[in-house]
């Protein structure tokens, strides 16, 4: 059985990512199973999606232990612990990583013995309605590393699972994903299959004995907002809402009243500050300024300058 | 026949479609949602013809499906978790009423706290409404499961509601490959409803409530619903073969996998019981004689297949995904209960609770319930009710409770 697991952002297309794949395999003549895996958060949380592909009908369910591919598509995930990007990945695990960075980096930094491949980033464009077309592109990749699937195929499973797109939007989604099969085809064929485990020889479950505790620690009560001050939520953003100030009217209120995060400050000179720790990408005060003075403009771009000075 | 990949929610709103249904009273919650929505949209674009009514709680939810249904109409619904608690207070009275309509729920575990991920705590809650139920472990069964449910529930010998539930996210939202059946050949499995069975007329007043009963009409009208569920016994069965006759997949009360040539089994019901359909074949790889025992119907209780199946077995390891507060498994509590002073019933019953808020199970862990079912057959010493909980998951809390003091310590100077 082939199993591989997705990771990126909400709103990246990950799930869609995973919905191709497993169409892919469908047509290929595979069982199938795919399924994301999200909590209540919302566009920039990190989630995942995953395959399982089979001969045979596929009775394994829930969350992939052991992956045979993992594919990033946003590499600011993989230090994120509760992402759990590198969750269960033994020296056989092929990673895929959606970056600007090289292979050589990205070993020297997780230091390990997997297969490690890089889908090299293509330049965001600052239009929010152009974003890359992430999903069908990672979904083009692992199709191509996986060797058992057809360009024919992906392509059928792509025009399926975007049925009721725009042509434009479904041609643009063919092209990347075209273009990125053939860029891995040089590795077609690279990810294996992990052998089953066995009920002879395991490894038991360390379970506990559930210890009583008194209800001042074990009552689920939230007594505080620090946690949120301390979590660093700005690490969800894909795009950055910037404040042109020279279009800024001051009006004191629209911005930060919208801000479902509460990271829109207005100063006491009465200029909006956007805390960018918190303020997680969701674009609502783009959409919501009256004289249009906030703008878009992808994370990334920011990062690297930040990085450089 | 027509085979596709669809999601379990996706699974139930085809159930509904192909079903003909003329009344879809909704509320959305998740992990259902995308159930009503996939309806909706249907309905929007005329590939079914029905109404959808978005109503303002899951309480009136189910007062409409019962009130529609009293009509004659066939009525469709979904909800999950605190939905459907919420509507519990309306399911005794339609059941009381006698009404037949659908509704599948999408197990999510209960708040508090709050979690999107399934148990079975939210449709344990519902056992003793007056409603059928239906437990799924596929999307292929959800599909079927809701057909079926529609002609038991409208059979005169049942005529009451049924429930037809599956996990969140491990049917609800993951796709696998679907047979669907045949539009015309549902037809025929699922003829309209008998027009004359229903009572409920417009211009025509009848009263569904009742006046207030004493004590002995009330007896036997309680006892009335208890003896229909108990009809669906029978009901469940002769459905199951016309599916079978209809459409080839064959469902019995209980599905027994590996269990004739058993001495251990595992007994649970729902999507999780596909992973323990792996661990039985790994162990019996490993020379174990293991198989695994799923009710699909626990309302009405399928007693006597129980009794059947589980005659002469060593052993049993029951494996609940609920907790009943105080005392613990819900199904190890009806199991024992079915078993007791039973000739050759297995003389060990073990308890795991495991899967609270959708917390996964590993194939090890189904080893290890067997190992300790194994040592308790051996030594004829029962072990304690055993929560699937490890130390790797208490060290997890342990962070964040270290967190939670720094914070309150914070906030106190």
């Amino acid at each position: 059985m082939y199993r591989i697991r997705f990771h990126g952002r909400g709103g990246q297309g990950v799930k869609t990512a995973s919905r191709i794949l497993g169409s892919a395999f469908f047509i290929e003549g595979y069982e199938v199973q795919d399924a994301p895996r999200y909590g209540a958060e919302r566009r920039g949380a990190p989630i995942f999606a995953y395959v399982r592909a089979n001969k045979h009908s596929i009775n394994e369910r829930g969350i992939i232990q052991q992956p045979d591919l993992v594919v990033v598509a946003d590499d600011t995930l993989i230090p994120v612990p509760a992402a759990g990007v590198l969750s269960g990945i033994t020296q056989q695990t092929v990673i895929l990583i959606n970056s600007y960075e090289s292979e050589t980096s990205w070993r020297q930094r997780l230091n390990i013995q997997s297969p490690l491949l890089i889908l090299p980033e293509t330049q965001a464009t600052t239009d929010r309605a152009n974003q890359p077309f992430i999903g069908a592109t990672c979904a083009g990749a692992a199709a191509s590393l996986l060797g058992v699937i057809s360009l024919e195929s992906l392509k059928q499973a792509i025009e399926q699972e975007l049925s009721g797109h725009d042509a434009a939007i479904i041609a643009q989604n063919l092209e990347n994903a075209g273009a990125a099969y053939k860029l891995m085809q040089p590795h077609k064929g690279c990810v294996t299959q992990a052998a089953d485990i066995t009920a002879s020889s395991y490894v038991s479950p360390e379970w506990i004995e559930m210890p009583t505790e008194d209800a001042s620690i074990s009552a689920p009560v939230i007594h505080a907002g620090l946690t949120s001050v301390e979590v660093k939520t700005g690490l969800w953003r894909t795009l950055r809402p910037v404040i042109d100030y020279d279009r800024c009217k001051q009006c004191w209120w629209v911005c930060s009243n919208f801000c479902p995060d509460a990271a829109i400050k207005v100063s006491d000179k009465g200029l909006p500050e956007i805390d960018y720790d918190h303020c997680k990408g969701c674009m609502v005060c783009v959409a919501q300024c009256p004289p249009h003075a906030i703008e878009a403009f992808p994370e990334h771009d920011f990062q690297l300058k930040e990085a450089k000075t | 026949m027509n085979r596709t990949l669809l999601t379990g929610n996706g699974a139930a709103a085809w159930g509904a479609r192909l079903a003909r249904t003329d009344y879809i009273p909704a509320f959305p919650i998740t992990p259902q949602t995308e159930i009503i929505e996939t309806l909706a949209n249907w309905i929007d674009n005329d590939e079914m013809s029905g109404r959808l009514v978005t109503l303002e709680s899951e309480h009136s939810m189910i007062t409409a499906a019962g009130a529609a249904a009293a009509t004659g109409v066939r009525v469709f619904s979904a909800t999950s978790s605190q939905g459907l608690l919420y509507a519990i207070e309306m399911l005794y009275n339609v059941a009381g009423w006698r009404t037949p309509f659908v509704l599948v729920n999408v197990s999510r575990g209960l708040s508090a706290p709050v979690t999107l991920e399934p148990d079975h705590n939210d449709i344990m809650a519902t056992r003793d409404t007056g409603c059928l139920q239906i437990h799924c472990s596929t999307c292929q069964e959800v599909l079927d499961s809701t057909l079926m449910a529609f002609r038991i529930s409208e059979d005169p010998r049942v005529r009451l509601p049924v429930i037809v539930n599956l996990d969140g996210f491990y049917l609800s939202f993951t796709r696998e490959p679907v047979n669907l059946p045949d539009a015309n050949t549902v037809k025929t499995f699922l003829p309209p409803q008998d027009s004359e069975a229903a009572v409920f007329r417009a211009s025509s007043p009848t009263s569904q409530a009742m006046a207030v009963l004493g004590s002995s009409p009330y007896s036997y009208f309680r006892y009335e619903t208890h003896l229909a569920v108990m009809n669906g016994l029978q009901v469940f069965d002769e459905t199951a073969n016309a599916f079978a006759e209809h459409f080839g997949r064959t469902y019995s009360a209980i599905d027994a996998y590996h269990c004739d040539d058993a001495d251990i089994v595992f007994l649970m019901i729902g999507s999780f019981a596909t992973k323990a359909k792996v661990a039985v074949d790994q162990l019996r790889a490993a020379g174990h004689s293991v198989g695994l025992v799923r009710p699909r119907l626990l309302r009405p209780f399928p007693t006597e297949s129980l009794q059947n199946l589980l005659r002469g077995k060593k052993g049993v390891a029951v494996i609940d995904q609920n907790l009943s507060m105080g005392k613990g498994g819900v199904l190890h509590m009806e199991v024992a209960s079915a078993l007791y002073g039973q000739q050759n019933a297995p003389p060990v019953l073990l308890s795991f609770i495991g899967g609270l808020g959708g917390r996964d199970f590993t194939s090890e862990e189904f080893f290890e319930m067997e190992k300790l079912t194994r040592k308790a057959v051996e030594t004829g010493e029962v072990p304690p009710p055993r929560l699937l909980y490890n130390s790797d998951e208490l060290r997890q809390i342990r962070k964040l409770q270290a967190i939670a003091h720094v914070e309150r310590k914070e906030l106190s100077e």
